[in-house]
């Protein structure tokens, strides 16, 4: 039997306390692509970064054609025949196409004949793979998918022979996506090895021969992709043996508190990534949002806590349109009128990590009273504030004047939750509340949530982790691809319903 | 694991505060005895002049605490902006502009009972300054122009407008140089001597005056505002992170402006120094570079009014000290200092990082062998 071109036995690899990659076994053979599938957080990205040398894993081992290596930065890996296109792409924006290829693999000169040399040696690969890039151009005047063609070529220079695609078609038109395809068929009839990471089941079945899923950092299973269909991937892919449950009282629905109608709303990239969007919440209601990652909740919730501009669409509190300006929302306002939020990324939104916990314990009430009167910090109250709410919140240590980077990810999160919740808000956007979380907190931020709602809060949950969405919620819709392609009430929905939705694939 | 990664909360707070800057400040104290000695003279002995020139005796150490005035005002000035992460470099500008508001506001109601002209003298200082600030702070928070161009740029349009102001507009038409009429003697403020005077012990002419007890109130003003006050947590958070600013309904806008205003509004009040308490008019290029300098102080005293004090001090010392080498020893320009107090800016700002990963791994380990021991 041939041996196959990588070969990964018994890869582990954590991050602190959490073990991202757990006894990871997989063969991938020459000449395929290779689909690795699974949710977030499954450890994908992590073990391809470990086969490109970004990480060292804490142990296993690694074979390129049956003969070991150690791979131990990037460089090793490009050595070895192994290139990786990332999320991200990883290029100079204001260089051309040939100068971001030739970057740091330039030989002794990049003028004269070696250029011009290396500039025929890329036309050919262009050629081959008709990848149509005009190599003078800008990276900056190059669309999303031609950047990502440019990453490719990239690769290839520099003698890939196996090619890593990290999500590649999370930023892609469906168009650039059909591209994109061929481009990687070529690349397999050209002999080339092709492993495709994504959590998109239609192209694991459209592309690939081989699929492996990830599960919380383990390997769970590898099948001929004929053998398999969509169904029984979900299910693998998000099935799992115990079930979060939170005990809940019966829904005592209200009347509609929180809508928002027809909402657009864009990245940076100026995509549209929140395509008129409209939803309602009760009091006393858990809507949950369930979706991929990049799938438009982000933004979302960026444009509802008013750091991001609304395209078109507006929102309602208690029946009461909230003007916005210049197209943004107020988040004051919004606080005023009894909404409060825990934003997604609470490093770069919930709170500043180089102050001191109490005053990230105030933030965003710091103006009102006891904690400072005619502008003036009242330090005594708000210290004496915060040493009672981190008690009562489990945040440890209790102690207030610590920087707040020092606490962990949970306790940190703790110190949001409990300025938010303090203020007992009629509405609340929670996004990911339980992110880089430990086992304890999240089943005490589950447990504060569902009292909120059981004293008639409406809230809003959007969370990448589908026990968090089934175990809270009351209500249930889908998001994909910046629309919102399913609800379902909770009573009767399964894993396997949501985890089709979620990949896109329709009822 | 690499020796150099400290966790940095372990780090007691006089390590990183206290002992890095004083190893930076003596390696760029060792780099210039070097220079000293090229130049052909014995650092000890420049040294020994230095501290003799700035303490040695009581007209020598009231210069060096008339130079710290200035660099109080514009080292707070630069902190102050920093904390909302602004690089105001444009302190020389708004402190020229500072002095023109003291002089207008003297001058023209010098007849108001004197107190409540030095009042609203050191107003119109603040004003003036921070009039001359809210320009580029308007430009950075509407239109995305950084304020490190817009302040440079306005230092060269203050000093242009001055000189305009000086020589076409305000000069005092009996002199040929360009500077302003003086202020008359009942509004000055009291000098040092004057008060010594009242205590019965003679010295000789020094610049200090009343308005070193300003700089001293300006540390708590801005003690005050950065750490106890609604709009300092305000600034703070916008200069630390300002998406999760606007998140907590903090305008990123507003706190920029307020921040440059009080910014510029300091750097402006070196001109009651100048003005009101030494030389009694306006003079072409007055600010003389304590505008720049005041960054450097900023930087060394870590934009903490109680690092500041001593980074104006040292700064006072240098000044002094410097003036007294220059004048002994022959071969040390007074370009030496300049170079000197480079050296210090090098050390304490750009190469800041190069020492203090060793120096803090160094006492932490320190410190834990004691706990475990």
């Amino acid at each position: 039997m041939v041996s196959p071109i990588l070969e990964l036995t018994d890869i582990n690899k954590s991050f602190g306390h959490v073990q991202a990659n757990k006894n990871i076994n997989l063969k991938i053979k020459k000449g395929t692509i290779h689909g690795i599938i699974g949710e977030n957080g499954a450890g994908k990205s992590t073990l391809m970064s470990i086969v490109f040398g970004l990480y060292q894993a804490n142990s296993g081992s690694i074979k390129i054609n049956g003969k070991e290596i150690n791979l131990r930065s990037p460089r090793d890996s490009i050595i070895n025949g192994i290139g990786m296109v990332h999320q991200h792409f990883m290029l100079v924006e204001n260089f051309t196409v040939l100068e971001n290829i030739i970057l740091g693999f330039e030989g002794e000169t990049v003028f004269g004949e070696k250029l011009q040399k290396a500039k025929e040696d890329l036309q050919k690969l262009c050629n081959t793979y008709n990848f149509n890039i005009d190599l003078d151009a800008t990276i900056s005047d190059l669309s999303v998918g031609f950047r990502q063609r440019v990453e490719i070529l990239k690769s290839l220079y520099r003698g890939a022979e196996i090619l890593i695609l990290d999500e590649p078609t999370g930023v892609l038109t469906p168009q650039e996506v059909d591209e994109l395809f061929k481009i990687l068929r070529s690349l397999k009839e050209e002999g080339k090895t092709i492993v495709l990471i994504t959590h998109k089941l239609i192209e694991i079945m459209d592309l690939t021969s081989e699929v492996s899923v990830m599960r919380q950092g383990e390997m769970v299973g590898h099948t001929k992709t004929e053998d398999t269909n969509k169904e029984k991937l979900a299910e693998m892919m998000v099935g799992r043996s115990v079930l979060l449950r939170v005990d809940k009282k019966e829904i005592k629905k209200g009347e509609i508190i929180f809508k928002v109608n027809n909402l657009s709303v864009k990245d940076d990239l100026d995509v549209t990534r929140v395509k008129d969007i409209n939803l309602e919440i009760c009091s006393g209601e858990i809507l949950g949002i369930a979706g991929v990652t990049g799938n438009g909740q982000t933004e979302l919730l960026e444009a509802l806590s008013g750091i991001r501009r609304v395209e078109s669409g507006n929102i309602e509190l208690f029946g009461e349109k909230i003007s916005d300006h210049n197209n943004f929302l107020n988040p004051s306002l919004l606080k005023e009128k009894g909404l409060a939020h825990v934003p997604e990324d609470r490093q770069r939104m919930g709170l500043i990590s180089d102050f001191k916990a109490y005053e990230n314990l105030i933030f965003g009430y710091h103006d009102q009273e006891p904690f400072s009167k005619s502008s003036i910090l009242n330090n005594k109250e708000i210290t004496e504030y915060s040493k009672k709410v981190m008690q009562e919140y489990d945040v440890r240590p209790n102690s207030p004047n610590l920087i707040t980077s020092n606490f962990s990810g949970g306790n940190q999160q703790k110190i949001i939750l409990s300025r938010e919740l303090n203020e007992n808000p009629k509405v609340l956007l929670v996004g990911q509340p339980t992110r880089g979380v430990d086992i304890g907190a999240i089943e005490f931020i589950h447990q504060r949530l569902i009292d909120m709602r059981d004293r008639g809060a409406a809230i809003l949950l959007a969370s990448v982790e589908l026990d968090e969405i089934l175990s809270l919620s009351d209500r249930i819709i889908v998001m994909f691809d910046g629309k919102i392609v399913g609800e379902k009430d909770n009573k009767n929905v399964t894993d396997r319903e949501l985890g089709l939705l979620m990949a896109g694939v329709a009822e | 694991m690499s020796n150099t990664v400290v966790d940095k909360s372990k780090v007691p707070w006089w390590v990183s505060n206290v002992i890095v800057p004083l190893v930076n400040l003596t390696l760029a104290l060792l780099v210039s005895g070097v220079f000293v000695f090229i130049a052909g003279e014995n650092p000890i002995e420049a040294v020994k002049l230095i501290i003799y020139g700035s303490f040695g005796y009581i007209q020598g150490f009231a210069y060096t605490l008339y130079y710290t005035t200035n660099f109080i005002f514009t080292g707070l000035a630069f902190a102050v902006a920093f904390h909302c992460r602004l690089f105001n470099i444009g302190g020389e500008g708004q402190a020229y502009i500072g002095g023109l508001g003291v002089f207008l506001v003297a001058i023209n109601l010098s007849f108001l009972p004197v107190p409540i002209v030095w009042l609203l003298a050191i107003f119109g200082a603040f004003l003036f300054g921070a009039a001359w600030a809210y320009i580029p702070a308007y430009l950075q928070s509407k239109r995305g122009s950084h304020v490190v161009i817009t302040t440079i740029m306005f230092n060269f349009i203050a000093s242009s407008l001055m000189i305009f102001l000086l020589v076409d507009v305000i000069r005092d038409t009996n002199q040929m140089a360009p500077h302003t009429v003086k202020l008359p003697e009942a509004i000055w403020l009291p000098s040092f001597e004057a008060f010594s005077g009242i205590l019965g012990i003679k010295i000789r002419y020094s610049p200090l005056n009343l308005t070193f007890l300003l700089a001293i109130a300006s540390l708590f003003f801005v003690w005050f505002l950065v750490w106890k006050t609604k709009w300092g947590y305000e600034m703070r958070a916008v200069g630390h992170n300002t998406q999760a600013a606007i998140y907590a309904g903090i305008s990123p806008h507003k706190n920029i402006i307020i921040a440059m205003c009080i910014s510029g509004g300091l750097a402006g009040l070196l001109g009651v120094n100048e003005i009101l308490g030494v030389s009694h008019k306006i003079q072409a290029g007055f600010p003389a570079g304590y505008g720049f300098t005041g960054i450097a102080v900023a930087l060394m005293g870590r934009n903490h009014p109680i690092g500041i004090l001593p980074a104006a001090f040292l700064f006072g010392i240098l000044y002094q000290g410097g003036s007294e080498v220059t004048f002994e020893m022959p071969n040390i320009t007074r370009y030496m200092f300049v170079a000197v107090q480079g050296l210090i800016i090098l050390f304490s700002g750009a190469l800041e990082n190069l020492f203090r990963p060793q120096i803090e791994s160094f006492f932490v380990k320190r410190l834990n062998r004691e706990v475990s021991a």
